[in-house]
């Protein structure tokens, strides 16, 4: 397994089930704030994925 | 003041709720009663920390000369008896050139990291916080 955009939505999954399952008793709020974190994360890692793409300059 | 033998016990009883929750993630919770988050934890930390060795993540040794080092190794301590079974059967060398060596410590510490916080929402549950 060497993809790293693999990797990383592996890495994500299993932090946000973690935290959400620690933050919140109800099951569907863990959901919900495990979906919101999951997706966080994606978005952010692309975001600064591309934000990095010229360095170096 | 001194503490009496009911307080003695419920801190005992503490200290080895604290000490199950982070030898076996999860077992705090399950012992608390509360079965769904513990067979998460159950699951998914030590199968995060089993992908981290699997990308040939290193458990790093207690190097007080090297302050991240020791830092990383605490964090990897976190898994509690996972840890000291991966360490017995031989895993966790690393392999610096690996592709995946640098995803591999980032699993491992933060499995471990993971853990440290399971057992510690096991203690608020116990003294009644949560």
């Amino acid at each position: 397994m060497r993809s790293h955009l693999l990797l990383l939505v592996l890495f994500a999954f299993f932090v946000s089930l973690v935290f959400a399952t620690i933050a919140k008793d109800d099951v569907r709020e863990q959901v919900r704030l495990g979906a919101v974190m999951f997706a966080g994360f994606i978005a952010c890692a692309i975001a600064l994925g591309w934000l990095m793409y010229p360095l170096p300059l | 003041m001194r503490a009496t033998a009911a307080e003695e016990s419920q801190s005992g009883n503490l200290v080895l709720l604290c000490l199950a929750s982070w030898a076996i993630p999860g077992a705090g919770h399950l012992w608390l009663g509360r079965r769904n988050k513990g067979l998460i934890f159950l699951v998914a930390l030590p199968l995060m920390f089993a992908i981290g060795l699997a990308l040939r993540g290193r458990l790093f040794p207690f190097d007080f000369s090297d302050p991240l080092v020791l830092l990383e190794a605490l964090a990897d301590f976190g898994m509690g008896a996972t840890y000291f079974l991966s360490k017995a059967l031989g895993y966790g060398a690393g392999d610096v050139r690996a592709v995946t060596y640098e995803y591999g410590n980032a699993f491992l510490v933060v499995a471990g990291l993971l853990n440290v916080l399971v057992v510690i929402d096991a203690y608020d549950i116990a003294v009644g916080r949560k």
